[in-house]
């Protein structure tokens, strides 16, 4: 799309306000079908669901390698007492992850915004936004992050930190930036020219244009997407173990050689469970609540 | 009828690609004059009224607003668009702000009005075209010709000069078309000068007071409305006409 506000004429006619965003209630789908069923379809769901895992889970209770299973990853004793260490060490995931966020929600947008600047002189700051992209979503996370914890602490940049997990955490920017540039632009891309065309009738800028009309309505529409990308970063503060920073993960890993036990491992993987799913049910419900308030009862 | 010119038009051509639309429009309006524009879709009214206020590039010509020319270079194109209106046909109000907010935005935005008086300025809008109730609502829960009556209330909150009002009850229920003609009459006799791509042949003899009829590009014949529609000189001009009638539109 361009910012100029040349919106081709035919999209004039085209009514305006008819996307509407996923509402996002995965979970209800799951036992909606039942509600047709009636009580009869009730209870063939509880049955079948119950023969189901009960099946699954004998099948894997009683075979041969389950005890050896057991004990090395379902110890409670090292769970609780691993849990604990690998807790204290998560801070340090989450502060990881949230100041990667913040980092990338910004430098995403400035990308997305980079790319679809129209006119010939922004040429070179598309083809820069354009390149940047393309790099950063080649590259594996888990190698920029080597190369970087690695690499640029011995760089001694005056008035940058030397640590390396300032940098891990940069590499991480650098590569979630790149995805989420994209998911912006898509957002960018899905509204309407004929928005852009009467921001532009009533004397606004393009600047102005971009900020309060174009960005506002783009973000709103991305914001299950920017979710998800969200979480994988938030995964992907793990990956940080790689240059030898003791984050949960590193931690889990230590407590393990320690106990000659994977126990931990589960520990870790509860905890990443935990926080996620609340937070998807959470925008959710935050998307929900932007629509509800936007449309009428009855919906479009 | 007026005495001073608001808006002329001269020479103006426009064409998209290898298709021309527009092949040298010559129009005078004067102040306080409405004038309608009438003629088959493709006829190019849209695009003249946003070749009016340089949303379309154009290929030649020249456009005057009250004595200032905005087609000459290095002109302000934003400075230009606050004092020319336009109201498009799918309304294109802005779906994630209250009524409020979209008829502020440009006053506070643009043209760096105080929130307050442009809140102020908002509300007797809002009041003077029976919308007073609707300000703190979304776009998505108003009726057609409600949306259609705030984007009038937009385009008016930064004072315009001129306005341009493209085919603005096209994409209404038939019901809801009459409560926008009154909002349009309402600025008629309030002395607002106007240009209005319309379809409504009725409301056009009634509010206009010069009808042009475009046809290929070109302005084929103008004058008052009781000439127009009762002896139309032009052979297309009479065959338009006509099959408005036939459509059981007149």
């Amino acid at each position: 799309m361009t910012f100029g506000g040349e919106a081709p004429e035919k999209y004039q006619s085209l009514p305006q306000g008819s996307y509407t965003p996923p509402t996002g209630d995965r979970g209800s789908k799951i036992l909606a079908p039942l509600r047709a069923e009636g009580a009869r379809g009730v209870w063939i769901a509880v049955v079948s669901t119950v023969v189901f895992f009960t099946v699954i889970g004998l099948a894997i209770v009683n075979s041969s390698g389950w005890p050896a299973i057991k004990e090395a990853f379902f110890d409670p004793e090292v769970f609780w007492d691993s849990l604990g260490k690998i807790l204290e060490k998560f801070w340090r995931n989450i502060f990881i992850f949230i100041v990667a966020e913040v980092f990338v929600l910004m430098l995403a947008l400035l990308l997305a915004v980079m790319r679809s600047l129209a006119g010939p002189v922004f040429t070179p700051l598309r083809i820069l936004a354009a390149v940047y992209t393309d790099l950063f979503r080649a590259l594996p996370t888990i190698l920029v992050i080597l190369l970087l914890g690695f690499g640029a602490p011995s760089l001694q940049i005056k008035g940058v930190p030397h640590s390396d997990v300032f940098w891990a955490i940069v590499a991480l920017v650098l590569v979630y930036s790149a995805y989420v540039a994209e998911v912006y632009r898509a957002g960018i891309q899905s509204v309407h020219p004929s928005q852009v065309a009467s921001a532009r009738a009533l004397g606004l800028s393009r600047r102005k244009t971009l900020r309060f009309v174009v960005i506002p309505q783009a973000v709103r529409r991305v914001i299950p997407p920017l979710l998800n990308d969200f979480i994988g970063l938030q995964k992907d503060s793990a990956l940080v173990a790689v240059i030898g920073y003791t984050e949960a993960l590193r931690q889990a890993q230590i407590v393990s050689a320690a106990e000659f036990d994977f126990t931990p491992y589960v520990a870790l993987a509860l905890v990443y469970i935990v926080i996620t799913i609340p937070e998807a049910r959470f925008v959710d419900w935050l998307v929900a609540r932007d629509q509800r308030r936007r449309q009428a009862a009855g919906g479009v | 009828m007026a005495n001073a010119v608001a808006l002329r038009v001269e020479g103006l051509h426009k064409s998209f690609d290898r298709l021309t639309v527009l092949r040298g429009i010559e129009l005078e309006v004067g102040e306080h004059e409405v004038v309608c524009l009438i003629g088959t879709s493709g006829s190019g009214k849209s695009t003249f009224l946003r070749c009016i206020n340089l949303l379309e590039p154009i290929d030649a010509g020249r456009v005057f607003i009250e004595g200032e020319e905005i087609t000459a270079p290095g002109v302000d194109v934003n400075r230009i668009r606050q004092r020319v209106g336009i109201v498009f046909q799918a309304f294109n109000l802005f779906p994630h702000m209250s009524v409020m907010r979209n008829v502020t935005l440009a006053p506070v935005e643009a043209l760096g009005m105080h929130r307050r008086d442009a809140e102020r300025l908002g509300v007797e809008l809002l009041e003077r075209f029976g919308l007073a109730d609707k300000a703190a609502e979304y776009p998505d829960r108003l009726s057609g010709g409600q949306q259609q009556r705030v984007a009038i209330v937009r385009a008016l909150a930064m004072r315009p000069d001129v306005m341009l009002l493209d085919e603005v009850t096209s994409a209404l229920d038939p019901e809801l078309v009459a409560e926008v003609l009154n909002v349009i009459r309402e600025l008629a006799a309030g002395g607002m000068t106007m240009v209005i791509a319309t379809h409504e042949m009725g409301f056009a003899r009634d509010i206009a007071n010069r009808v042009c009829f475009l046809d290929e590009g070109v302005i084929l014949e103008q004058g008052s409305p009781e000439r127009i529609f009762s002896e139309p000189q032009q052979e297309r001009t009479q065959r338009f006409l006509q099959s408005i009638i036939e459509a059981g539109r007149m």
